[in-house]
């Protein structure tokens, strides 16, 4: 379902596998696919996400996004376990307003990958459905996957976190955090150790 | 600030820690002036709840005066006298906006945790764990209260703290557990198990909607004798049989209601005890049991204790082939805090008549003792922050 939402959501990353240049080579990338329902319009969930530069008050993992261009922005990644940053430029292969996004890495990206998010009316006054479709190929292989798995960096609960923030923020108007409320003792040691 | 920390199983240390401040615009500050240890800390007490961290600050019913609020909050003023629910909602979510607030879907910043052993969060939970988003809670001299515009109810009158201080869970999930039983004033008749705050609250909001009989049952005299005192019929469980008990009483039909006050640490059966021990089972429903055979054909079953894990030699078929309703969850507070006030307000109960013991909060230690060895008469401990 998740390579299916991918290909129908970006026509153009199917017409550039035709050509032998996709960003994820066949069978060897990770797709994940999340959704949540939020209780908002569509534009205006289109409207935060299309704006790339909004997208790092709902990663949680650091990422700075500089928008290039209509269709193109850079995104510097730290990586897992790591002091290394991956980079890559993503470009927009699907546009439809209140409806859809679509992206993919460009060239000579450290860790290529594509993605899509999609706004659909969700049942009765529950708001919209926004699903996220995710594929990429990481940096070690298969056994990176599982690592990443392991430390909690795993793409899918990555992309489900950053799904919740996102409701919490549209929704409340912020995210919730314990991040500076007091602690007791032991834990407040090993904090400052760390 | 001073603040009770869970350094481990058993325990508790008064430790001096910083104050909290706003992290959030909808956040304010409450001063605490009185706090109580509810029944369910036992179990972060006895280490039956996973994931909680040394340091945590304990304590989920508590009530004080603003003392500071974050940009975005319209509602509450610095000096506004409030109690605070014990689940922390949004108010905007589908959830809140059905009135289940303790589901909320956006305040459980450890949401991920949760959703990875329950399937989906329920919403951020103070001082009750890293599973309920790790919020400092309010056993302590300040507190931060996240969506302060939301939970926080204004207390306008004069009542004393020990009035409304209930509000903020305990009289909510006893009635809440009631209204669970779909009582038909005059016609339907309750069982109560388990005698400790819940179950007294339990009792008196059961009669307050009219239920005909009250059965209570318990096997500490003193928790027996609260009970009668709000109108229950009480069973000692330690010295009858208490489904011959209930049949004999009831006609032989059986209570239409069963509630378990009680949850996951239930005395009664060996077997759940070693289990509980070893880590094989990490509620021991002995109390669940007896509700599900207890219960009558057609009848509800109402949970308000907690359980937080995994249960065994669960009787399911008794449930199923009696067509028995069950009705659970953690309580939605806020969706009863106001019309209870009222209640309290027009003297229809004082929930004051609960208390047995009040000691400074620097001494939290001994009153976690006491009240988990049931010891002096404690049924319910209420601490001054200021002392």
């Amino acid at each position: 379902m998740d390579h299916e939402t991918l290909t129908r959501a970006a026509p153009s990353a199917r017409h550039h596998e035709e050509n032998g240049g996709i960003s994820v080579p066949g069978n060897e990338g990770v797709k994940v696919v999340r959704a949540c329902t939020i209780r908002r319009g569509a534009r205006e969930l289109y409207d935060f996400w299309r704006n790339f530069e909004n997208l790092p008050h709902i990663i949680k993992h650091p990422v700075a996004i500089r928008v290039l261009s209509p269709e193109k922005s850079h995104w510097s990644v730290s990586a897992p376990g790591g002091n290394r940053s991956a980079d890559w430029d993503a470009v927009v292969i699907n546009d439809e307003p209140g409806a859809l996004i679509a992206w993919r890495s460009c060239e000579g990206a450290d860790v290529p990958n594509a993605g899509s998010v999609r706004f659909e009316k969700a049942p009765g006054d529950e708001g919209t459905e926004v699903t996220v479709a995710l594929e990429y190929n990481p940096p070690l292989g298969a056994f990176g996957a599982v690592a990443a798995k392991l430390s909690g960096e795993e793409p899918g609960q990555q992309v489900s976190e950053a799904l919740r923030r996102f409701k919490a923020l549209m929704e409340a108007g912020e995210i919730p955090t314990t991040q500076g409320q007091p602690v007791g003792g032991s834990q407040r040691r090993r904090k400052k150790q760390s | 600030m001073k603040a009770v920390c869970w350094t481990g199983k058993k325990r508790i240390e008064v430790q001096e820690v910083d104050d909290p401040r706003i992290l959030n615009p909808r956040d304010c500050i409450v001063r605490v002036t009185s706090t109580a240890i509810c029944g369910s800390d036992l179990h972060l007490y006895n280490g039956y709840m996973p994931s909680m961290e040394k340091g945590d600050i304990l304590g989920h019913e508590f009530m004080g005066v603003v003392v500071e609020i974050g940009p975005m909050v319209k509602k509450l003023q610095v000096g506004d006298r409030v109690t605070v629910p014990f689940c922390i909602s949004c108010g905007a979510c589908s959830h809140c906006l059905r009135q289940e607030f303790s589901v909320c879907d956006n305040t459980n910043p450890n949401a991920g945790m949760a959703e990875a052993i329950f399937g989906y969060s329920p919403a951020g939970l103070f001082g009750y764990s890293h599973l309920t988003g790790g919020y400092a809670g309010g056993q302590a001299q300040y507190v931060r209260v996240p969506f302060a515009d939301v939970g926080p109810l204004k207390i306008e009158s004069d009542l004393p703290d020990d009035k409304v201080l209930f509000l903020t869970d305990i009289f909510p999930t006893g009635y809440m557990a009631a209204e669970n039983c779909a009582i038909e004033p005059g016609r339907t008749t309750v069982a109560v198990w388990g005698c400790g705050p819940v179950g007294q609250f339990a009792v008196r909001s059961a009669l307050l909607l009219g239920a005909a009989k009250v059965y209570a049952i318990d096997r500490v005299p003193e928790r027996l004798r609260m009970a009668e005192d709000g109108g229950a019929i009480s069973i000692d469980e330690s010295k009858e049989d208490v489904l011959d008990r209930l049949k004999a009483m009831t006609g032989g039909r059986g209570p239409d209601a069963a509630i378990d006050a009680v949850g996951l640490e239930a005395h009664g059966s060996a077997y759940d005890t070693v289990k509980q021990k070893l880590k094989l089972e990490q509620d021991r429903p002995f109390v669940l049991r007896q509700t599900m055979r207890a219960v009558r054909k057609g009848g509800t079953l109402s949970l308000a204790g907690v359980y937080s894990g995994f249960v065994d030699k669960i009787p399911f078929g008794a449930v199923f082939n009696k067509g028995v309703k069950i009705k659970m969850g953690q309580t939605h507070v806020h969706r009863y805090m106001r019309p209870l006030l009222e209640r309290i307000e027009q003297g229809e109960i004082d929930p004051s008549f609960v208390v047995t013991h009040r000691l400074p909060l620097s001494r939290a230690a001994d009153a976690y003792a006491t009240f988990v060895d049931k010891r002096d008469g404690c049924i319910k401990v209420v601490l001054d922050p200021a002392a």
